[in-house]
């Protein structure tokens, strides 16, 4: 039996990992989820599978599937799971992991959460219009904000976009950091 | 009754008209609300993908403010992710004492503390139908929406995981409060669908498709058997959510166009519950910020001036 000495603490994605896996035992492969996800149809591999690929440990596969980026956490498989598992909280779990297992190939997903969250860090409460612009900056991608132009314009119309409010500005900062050097142990 | 109000950041932006109509009409049914003290962002549905800790602290902070605040009274939260954050930690606190303890040790800089004894986490259709009551609602109408039919649209974060006030699969609770305002309820069974939420952002195409299917359904003449005044669908889809509102109200044209199977559909006006509610106590189109949404059909505009006459069999029923 190996030591202590040559058996280093478990990190943090290997707690998070062993977290999920425990709280996918229990799943039968029944199917409930899959059959009641209105996003399944989008994804690589359906929520059912996903679960069967971490239940197996092909976690990297789990990963690079990517398809708890497609949850909209609408609920639906937690609440019809007859095994009652947390299905909508271990797609946001998958997500806190893959963007720190694998930064670059979640890039794309990841940056519209992390963009959101920098919002709030920054002015305590999102500010819409600088939220879309950091994230089309973030984005780097020259067509994107086309996409949203019209929206935007008629949101401009409407007198719905305004710069950003400082009322709570920087409010959060002394939360963001202390949450930061207690570690994500989920 | 008196409530600790937070509305959000939504309400603060692209949503205005949520908060505006909200309280005009809780003032005029006599209820109190009284916003938390320097409240901030909950995490809507980008902190529990982001980081754990700040999914448990940002939603604490906000109920510790309340809770300092505010001690006893019931948060009201129109937004439904907002509500959903507030309830969830509220819960997981309550159920587990080493949450509490993981949670405020995030909240010890500010000397806040959330202990979770005082004060429910209530959604503004929870309080409207058990609090109030559609009775309460009914008499205060001045100008019955005779002749609309309206389309309730819960969207997913009131309904679940939680069992709290409504069936998370076939949600009926808007359905008195609609018929208290003199409107016809449109039979479907949409209205606990996902509208895509922040795919729409991230997966726009995905998003679409759920967006076309719900308008779709809305526009569409109800069953035989099941025919609404309209005779020919919904003139308006009543909403309780910022995000629902947005992808439903302002991705019509493209979702009609590219979401799905390129079956036909035709734009739907979508409102605040608490627009609904204010036009039908005598509200303005401008109390209301009726300029705000964008998606307005002339039909919706030409029934609020001159709505149908009232029926005697409205009379009966009402």
């Amino acid at each position: 039996m190996k030591t202590d000495q040559t058996h280093p603490a478990p990190d943090e994605p290997t707690l998070a990992m062993d977290a999920i896996r425990k709280s996918l035992q229990p799943c039968m492969q029944c199917g409930t989820c899959s059959a009641s996800c209105p996003n399944a149809f989008a994804m690589a591999t359906t929520p059912r599978e996903l679960w069967r690929l971490l239940q197996l440990g092909f976690v990297d596969d789990a990963l690079a599937a990517g398809s708890f980026w497609m949850c909209s956490s609408c609920y639906t498989c937690t609440l019809r799971c007859p095994r009652g598992l947390p299905l909508t909280e271990v797609m946001a779990a998958l997500r806190r992991l893959a963007a720190r297992c694998h930064p670059e190939k979640t890039g794309d997903n990841a940056t519209f959460y992390k963009t959101f969250l920098d919002n709030v860090r920054t002015y305590g409460r999102v500010q819409e219009s600088a939220l879309m612009t950091s994230y089309f900056l973030t984005m780097k991608s020259p067509t994107l904000p086309f996409a949203f132009l019209p929206l935007g314009l008629r949101l401009l119309g409407k007198g719905k976009l305004h710069g950003p409010s400082g009322t709570q500005k920087g409010r959060l900062e002394g939360l963001f950091n202390h949450a930061a050097t207690q570690g994500d142990r989920t | 009754m008196k409530y600790a109000y937070y509305p959000g950041c939504s309400l603060r932006e692209s949503a205005q008209e949520f908060d505006v109509s909200v309280r005009a009409v809780m003032e005029r049914l006599g209820t109190e609300i009284e916003e938390i003290p320097d409240w901030t962002c909950c995490g809507a549905s980008a902190a529990e993908s982001v980081d754990h800790n700040l999914s448990l602290a940002l939603p604490a902070r906000n109920l510790a403010l309340a809770e300092k605040a505010m001690p006893g009274l019931d948060v009201l939260v129109p937004c439904s992710a907002c509500y959903l954050n507030l309830l969830k930690l509220q819960r997981n606190v309550l159920a587990d004492k080493s949450v509490m303890a993981q949670t405020n040790a995030l909240l010890g800089d500010e000397g806040l503390a959330y202990t979770g004894k005082t004060g429910r986490v209530r959604h503004l259709l929870d309080v409207l139908l058990n609090d109030i009551g559609p009775e309460a609602v009914r008499a205060k109408v001045e100008k019955p929406l005779h002749g609309l039919t309206v389309a309730p649209y819960y969207g997913c974060q009131i309904l679940r995981p939680y069992r709290v006030f409504d069936d998370p699969e076939r949600p009926s609770s808007m359905e008195p409060i609609l018929s208290a305002l003199g409107a016809a309820i449109h039979p479907w069974t949409m209205g606990g669908r996902c509208c895509g939420a922040s795919l729409m952002a991230t997966h726009k195409e995905a998003a679409l498709v759920s967006v076309g299917e719900i308008l779709r359904a809305a526009a569409a003449a109800p069953p035989d058997g099941q025919e609404d005044e309209a005779g020919g669908g919904a003139d308006v889809i009543a909403t309780v959510c910022p995000m629902c509102q947005m992808n439903l109200d302002a991705y019509q044209k493209q979702a009609l166009r590219e979401g799905g199977l390129g079956v036909a559909g035709r734009p739907v006006t979508v409102l605040y519950l608490s627009q609904l509610i204010g036009l039908a106590f005598g509200l303005s189109a401008q109390q209301v910020l009726l300029e705000k949404n964008l998606a307005v059909t002339e039909a919706f505009r030409e029934k609020l001036v001159h709505p149908k006459e009232l029926s005697t069999a409205a009379v009966t029923t009402a």
